[in-house]
């Protein structure tokens, strides 16, 4: 399949809101009765509770019988683009790719879903063993010292490397004085929001004519307020800053920890370690890069890793093997305390576990040659299309993912690329990620393809990107109301950040509307 | 690849559709695309990872025989809660929670996703309805987050940093809260009553002050009891300017007053309860919900999905409403985050309350406190027990005093997993006022043969 999806539509049910479906009196579920000899030998423990503690407003879920509720929500699902349903290249910088249904059917089971993350040790051998051995994995995989899998997202992972670098310098009695973070526009906006909620300053240090900052441009910011550096490399571009390994050791001279954001490490699985490159801290996406699914916005896990001296700062508890079993160590003093309840999202470990277990060091290697292959392929392909550029030098070579550029089209047409962004989903594919805050590409668009995508998924693509391009040159005018044949039409924006009309529950929009 | 099988999960792997892919760029070898990296830093060797197992029989055996150590709910007793809880998953719940066009979506935007976000925006209004409140935020990662979360929304609204929380809060949330909030605010703790395990009012009014942005309290408390003197503590918390943060188990809420009855400001709680297995804690999502104040929408931290009419008569359409309050726009200058966090949670959170309906949330939360009454008493009545230990009022958790029966509750439990149940959380070490107590938690799932089963245990155990 080369061409591109002509007679594609949606999946177009126009499904009510669930809370005006049903009618009084039809049940979902019933819910299990007390045993009579229960209730012989208590008192109706509701007598006890005062009046003002007992719900006296009437509860006005939904009445709804249980096929009914099934098929809203089956058809809701229809109305969803997951990975499942299309080779979405379109999130860039996301690493959208396949979720191997083996790692959902080993999930599907008691020993995953029915466990309670306070039984006895003795009880959770299995998980505490995954984690153990998916951490001695992390450690080779990055050049790192130990890890941690609580943090339940890249922007939670994120902000615990800038919680680590805070108990560092206060440890050294320095937090009051290392009280900046520098990182750069192109590094994902965690990569300054976190530092920001832990207390640190930001300084953003802008891209250089490379497109990536220059290593001048961090010397002149650094002093003896440096706490450290948080980045990701390759940045959204997907241009690799050469000039990290220095960053790196002039941010450590001047008494600063480095922070390697591994967001967008799909194409560097054995070819570069953050370890080896000397970064402090780093975090890894295992809802992304390590295939574990998405699950429409989480669960996720942050693998957080540290050098051995940033060991004891590690949230708690961490795991252990004390040589007859594995354990969970909470004695720890110097630790951060906790960032995420219990173990963190343990189910998405063992995914990530079970994929590195399927490929070992060899197929690591070819997920990462297969995605930065197809990556440039891509980015081949499209730059023959009429209006659309690469920012920066072309002759280099982006890693995973490339941030393009449609300033020629929207000049030559008038068009936005929101407007062509729009437009892709009357392919059945995913509109594209423009670009993120701060948008310094003009008319951007970001694409990352992955190892998942087949040689004719990418064919595919770029005809319907051609496409796209021949429609705005031909009739400017038939994309600004795009897309016509998907599961929604565009939307009046004005309505959802104005009080007057927002309304983020059915009763908001009900009293606003009526 | 070494491998002459091309890998399942990796199309592209099979040599002659890489070479006819490395023609088209016009280059040699994919190293060719590595030149912009340093050499200094280029990994030389191959990792040293075990051996692939690469066969999916294989494979799942693999992992299926690591994972067949845990022992889990199913088939043992479980009575431990505290802050993750074995509730019953209806069967459509499971159905939904594996349809892969969920499982498989990200951050697509509402043309390709209409269906995740209208999921999402019947999640935020079916909550809304049971806590009644008016907006309801997509998931935080947990109820601790969304505590978090709301406390520094509570500085930021009200120009102030201090938060009075209860002493009797979770040593594990109360970890996260201490790392999270102190850049900006300070915790001050609020004494228990003794006998109750409620919030202490005289100390709250002692330690109030005009610096208190939040006082925050669990209904039901972290040891279980309905907190009866809610309405008191919001009057405090208003009476001085400051506003009630309520953080409340949802699965409550058809029996037990809501906090916008007593006048919360902002609430908090976790879904996990709503149709969503344990997970080893991995089930947990919070929430933030409020009222439709644009000021304190202002300083939401996290996504709120807004409906509005399609251009189409009847039909409507969904985004995100003020999105440059978020951290993705604010960047360094956020004074919170937000990023992935537990949205098919919600989604099956949603897919659980229509099932229930507001009649089948009234039955569970009557059963639940029907049979945890049960247990209470029969363990109550095994000599050396204290059971209830505390004199209130509780819903599914009930703190039970082992400490003149000469064993510790450590020992015991580890009787009690010998026998397959996994007795209350050990409060010995966080609650030292309570002597050798447990947290013992009872739900829907647990059946009077289940209950007597442990009573029988722990009278064995005992003598």
């Amino acid at each position: 399949m080369t061409q591109p999806h002509d007679n594609y539509h949606a999946a177009r049910w126009n499904e009510p809101i669930i809370m005006e479906m049903g009618s009084e009196g039809q049940r979902g579920v019933l819910v299990d009765e007390t045993d009579q000899a229960i209730l012989e030998e208590i008192q109706n423990p509701l007598d006890s509770v005062p009046q003002n503690m007992l719900r006296s407003s009437k509860l006005k879920l939904p009445e709804i019988s249980q096929a009914h509720i099934l098929r809203h929500y089956t058809r809701l699902s229809q109305m969803t683009l997951g990975f499942d349903v299309t080779p979405d290249a379109s999130s860039g910088t996301c690493t959208m790719k396949y979720s191997p249904k083996v790692n959902e059917a080993i999930c599907r089971n008691a020993s995953v879903l029915d466990v309670h993350p306070l039984q006895n040790p003795s009880s959770l051998q299995g998980i505490l063993k995954i984690l153990f051995d998916f951490e001695q994995i992390m450690c080779e995989i990055s050049g790192m010292y130990k890890y941690s899998f609580q943090a339940s997202s890249g922007a939670q992972g994120i902000y615990t490397n800038a919680c680590l670098i805070r108990a560092y310098h206060e440890s050294n009695g320095e937090g009051k004085q290392r009280n900046e973070i520098i990182t750069t526009a192109f590094s994902h906006p965690a990569d300054a929001a976190t530092p920001s909620v832990a207390g640190f300053k930001v300084i953003t240090l802008m891209p250089g004519e490379n497109g990536y900052p220059d290593f001048q441009s961090l010397l002149s910011v650094l002093s003896e307020r440096t706490a450290g550096l948080m980045v990701t490399n390759p940045e959204d571009t997907g241009l690799f800053n050469p000039h990290i390994p220095d960053m790196v050791k002039a941010v450590q001279d001047a008494g600063g920890l480095c922070a390697y954001d591994q967001a967008n490490a799909n194409g560097l699985f054995g070819v570069v370690r953050a370890g080896d490159t000397g970064f402090d801290l780093c975090q890894f996406n295992l809802h992304k890069t390590f295939s574990a699914p998405h699950s429409a916005q989480g669960q996720g896990t942050a693998a957080v890793g540290v050098s051995e001296k940033l060991a004891k700062f590690l949230p708690t508890p961490v795991g252990d093997f004390n040589d007859t079993e594995y354990v969970l160590n909470y004695d720890r003093p110097d630790s951060i305390g906790k960032i995420r309840s219990f173990l963190g999202n343990v189910q998405t470990v063992i995914k990530a576990y079970s994929w590195v277990m399927s490929l070992g060091a060899d197929g690591l290697k070819s997920v990462s040659e297969t995605a930065v292959l197809n990556n440039n392929y891509l980015a081949t392909k499209l730059m023959q299309i009429k209006g659309l550029d690469l920012p920066w030098d072309n002759n280099v070579r982006r890693i995973e993912q490339v941030r393009y550029t449609w300033k020629q089209l929207c000049l030559d047409t008038g068009l936005t690329t929101s407007d062509l962004a729009r437009k892709m989903s009357d392919y059945g594919l995913q509109t594209y990620m423009e670009s993120h805050v701060p948008r310094l590409v003009d008319e951007p668009m970001t694409l990352e393809p992955t190892e998942s995508l087949s040689l004719d998924d990418l064919d595919a693509y770029v005809a319907v990107l051609k496409d796209i391009s021949a429609q705005a040159y031909s009739d400017p005018e038939s994309l600004k109301g795009a897309p016509y044949k998907s599961a929604s039409d565009q939307l009046p924006q004005n309505q959802f950040n104005d009080p007057e009309t927002w309304a983020m529950t059915w009763k908001a929009y009900k009293t606003k509307r009526e | 690849m070494k491998q002459n099988k091309s890998d399942p999960f990796i199309p592209n792997s099979v040599p002659s559709i890489r070479d006819k892919m490395l023609d088209a760029i016009g280059i040699k070898s994919v190293e060719d695309i590595y030149a912009s990296i340093p050499n200094e830093i280029r990994f030389g060797g191959a990792l040293n990872l075990p051996s692939p197992i690469r066969s999916e029989s294989r494979l799942r055996k693999h992992v299926e025989q690591i994972l067949s150590k845990n022992r889990n709910a199913q088939d043992n007793i479980n009575f431990l809660g505290a802050g993750c809880w074995q509730h019953y998953v209806p069967a459509v719940c499971d159905e939904i929670a594996q349809r892969g066009e969920f499982v498989t979506a990200y951050g697509g935007g509402q043309f390709g996703d209409h269906g995740k976000w209208q999921a999402v925006f019947e999640f935020q209004s079916l909550l809304g309805e049971l806590i009644g409140m008016d907006v309801v935020s997509t998931p935080t990662y947990d109820w601790s987050a969304a505590a978090n979360s709301a406390l520094l929304m509570a500085c930021r609204y009200t120009g102030r940093n201090e938060i009075l929380v209860p002493e009797t809060i979770s040593a594990d949330r109360l970890l996260q809260m201490y790392n999270f909030v102190r850049p900006v605010a300070s915790i001050k703790k609020i004494k228990m009553v003794s006998n109750t395990g409620l919030m202490d009012t005289s100390d709250l009014r002692s330690k109030i002050s005009s610096a208190t942005a939040s006082v925050y309290f669990e209904n039901p408390t972290f040891l279980g009891a309905i907190e009866t003197g809610a309405y008191e503590i919001v009057d405090i918390a208003k009476s001085k300017g400051a506003l009630a943060t309520v953080g409340v188990d949802p699965i409550t809420l058809g029996v037990i007053s809501p906090p916008s009855e007593y006048g919360a400001d902002i609430v908090v709680g976790d879904i996990q309860p709503l149709g969503i297995h344990m997970y080893g804690g991995g089930g947990l999502g919070g929430f933030i919900a409020s009222n439709d104040n644009p000021e304190l929408i202002a300083e939401y931290n996290a996504l709120l999905v807004s409906i509005a009419p399609g251009l189409r008569p009847g039909e409507f359409g969904f985004d995100y409403s003020t999105f440059d309050r978020t951290s993705y726009e604010k960047r360094g200058l956020s004074p919170d985050y937000i990023g992935t966090t537990q949205w098919l949670w919600a989604i099956i959170a949603g897919v659980y309350l229509s099932l229930m309906g507001p009649v089948g949330m009234n039955e569970v939360g009557k059963t639940i406190m029907e049979r945890s009454s049960y247990a209470s008493k029969k363990l109550g009545n095994i000599p050396g027990i204290k059971s209830p230990s505390l004199s209130n009022l509780f819903f599914k958790e009930f703190v039970v005093d082992f400490s003149d029966t000469g064993k510790t509750v450590e020992e015991i439990n580890i009787d009690l997993l010998d026998r397959g149940v996994f007795g209350g959380f050990d409060l010995s070490s966080q609650f030292k006022c309570l002597g050798q107590s447990s947290l013992y938690c009872v739900t829907e799932v647990h059946t009077k043969d289940d209950i007597d089963f442990l009573t029988q245990s722990l009278k064995e155990i005992l003598t």
